[in-house]
């Protein structure tokens, strides 16, 4: 019987496509990575944690969400670690298992109401995602600055015509895409 | 020459600049865009974070239009698009089951087999040589940094285009044209663009790294060919600057730059509408 830690490495390798014991630490994705000075975990330790089965740790890191999926430890990596494809992994589960940090509450939020809007109209529809984003993180932190940094964004975008309140052209065949989550098992 | 297109949510949204400028572009070079019939978002930024299955299926539903619409070559404008299609389509191509998967969650037969490019790569169809024949004017004044962001060239294995840590492709391009692109640090180093809305801060760091090295390089202008790049670089370009940024920097679409050169009008290019104006000798 395997372990249950051991089933989280597993699951980790399926959702990226790699193997995790090819990596050996050599540094050079943290070596490389743009936002490695602002992660508690850079890329290097977050795959040692990967390894040694300690995945619900790593899907606590903050770092995961700091990420920016620029895939530069991806290309890099002398060992074709899908490195980016991990952290997607541990992002995934972090969700799935809600361990994600509290710190990570903003960006997290930013992608399930992403989502949420695909999946309500077929393409994004920016203001529409927005402003759901964004009630949503006032109601949970009541960050006063950023609604005003919001309110001193929002006009240069509407003078220079960049904010829409309408798709440029709706999708027509909408539960479609409804079927289409639905059958991924998205929850959001 | 004709080609499918996808356009994306940003070219019918924030970025409805890129979407006129690469049409007027297009349409000066003889290229027709065959819109896809109904397409839908490619998961952008957030599916592959959240869920590993819709990260596919949202391309593939879009590789299966583009399949029974008899495309052959698939051109997404948007880099985040570009490679997640290409991703998807790979995937299914070489695995048997993914591609029953696909076919069944997307209602659609989706083989895999649809060739997804990107704007440089529509430019090199077109032929280099053939855009420069077709010029009116020589890009005369323009020091362009040629940015390539992220998704140009990464990941190498999956989009296979140009060099992943030296890429030329847009300064070969230009400099037949009549511009003088820089040398510089940067050309594949992230702009940020991915965090916009959600790390203010963070990014600012980012997007004043990117642009003071294209500023000390003797750049008067940035040319990118992702609208997630562009709108980063040009609308956080004041938050920047509170972190020392030197002076304000243009940001072109590439097809802003190739579509002067042959003779379309700058409004019609739609360049007005910057955070960061275009000054007159680079209109």
């Amino acid at each position: 019987m395997t372990k249950p830690n051991q089933d989280w490495s597993k699951r980790v390798e399926e959702l990226a496509h790699t193997r995790l014991n090819d990596c050996y630490q050599c540094g050079k994705c943290t070596a490389g990575c743009p936002r490695a000075d602002v992660m508690d975990l850079p890329p290097t330790r977050i795959m040692r944690a990967a390894q040694t089965g300690d995945i619900l740790n790593a899907a606590r890191a903050t770092s995961i969400w700091r990420c920016l999926s620029c895939l530069t430890c991806t290309a890099r990596c002398p060992k074709s670690v899908e490195v980016a494809g991990v952290i997607d992994a541990l992002r995934q589960i972090s969700i799935e298992t809600n361990t994600f940090s509290d710190e990570s509450l903003k960006v997290v939020g930013f992608q399930k109401a992403f989502l949420r809007n695909v999946r309500r109209n077929g393409r994004t529809n920016e203001t529409e995602m927005a402003t759901d984003f964004e009630a949503r993180y006032f109601f949970r932190r009541f960050d006063v600055m950023n609604v005003v940094r919001l309110g001193l964004l929002a006009p240069k975008m509407l003078a220079r015509g960049k904010m829409h309140f309408k798709l440029g052209s709706p999708v027509k065949d909408k539960e479609l895409v409804k079927r289409i989550f639905d059958r991924c098992g998205v929850e959001l | 020459m004709d080609i499918g297109y996808y356009p994306g949510c940003a070219l019918h949204g924030s970025s409805n600049d890129y979407e006129a400028s690469v049409r007027v572009c297009m349409k000066a070079l003889g290229v027709e865009l065959n819109e896809l019939e109904d397409w839908i978002c490619c998961g952008a930024s957030a599916a592959h974070c959240i869920n590993k299955k819709l990260s596919t299926a949202l391309p593939a539903r879009n590789l299966g239009i583009a399949e029974k619409q008899n495309l052959k070559s698939l051109f997404a404008p948007c880099p985040m698009c570009s490679m997640e299609l290409t991703k998807a389509n790979e995937a299914i191509r070489s695995d048997e089951a993914l591609r029953k998967e696909m076919s069944d969650i997307v209602e659609t037969p989706v083989t895999g087999n649809v060739d997804v490019v990107n704007l440089i790569q529509v430019f090199q169809a077109v032929g280099y040589d053939a855009i420069a024949e077709r010029a009116t004017r020589k890009l005369e004044n323009f020091k362009p940094a040629c940015y390539y962001g992220c998704l140009l060239t990464r990941p190498p294995k999956v989009v296979k285009f140009d060099d992943p840590e030296e890429p030329t492709s847009m300064e070969e391009l230009l400099q037949k044209l009549g511009a003088e692109p820089v040398e510089w640090n940067c050309k594949t180093v992230c702009c940020g663009g991915g965090l916009t809305l959600s790390d203010e801060e963070g990014v600012a760091a980012m997007t004043y790294r990117v642009l003071q090295n294209a500023i000390d390089s003797g750049a008067n202008c940035v040319v990118v060919a992702c609208p997630m790049c562009q709108v980063n670089l040009d609308m956080r370009q004041a938050d920047a600057k509170k972190l020392g940024l030197t002076k304000d920097v243009p940001i072109f679409y590439l097809s802003d730059l190739v579509g002067l050169a042959v003779g379309c009008a700058a409004k019609d290019l739609d360049i007005e509408r910057r955070y960061v104006s275009i000054p007159k000798d680079l209109k």
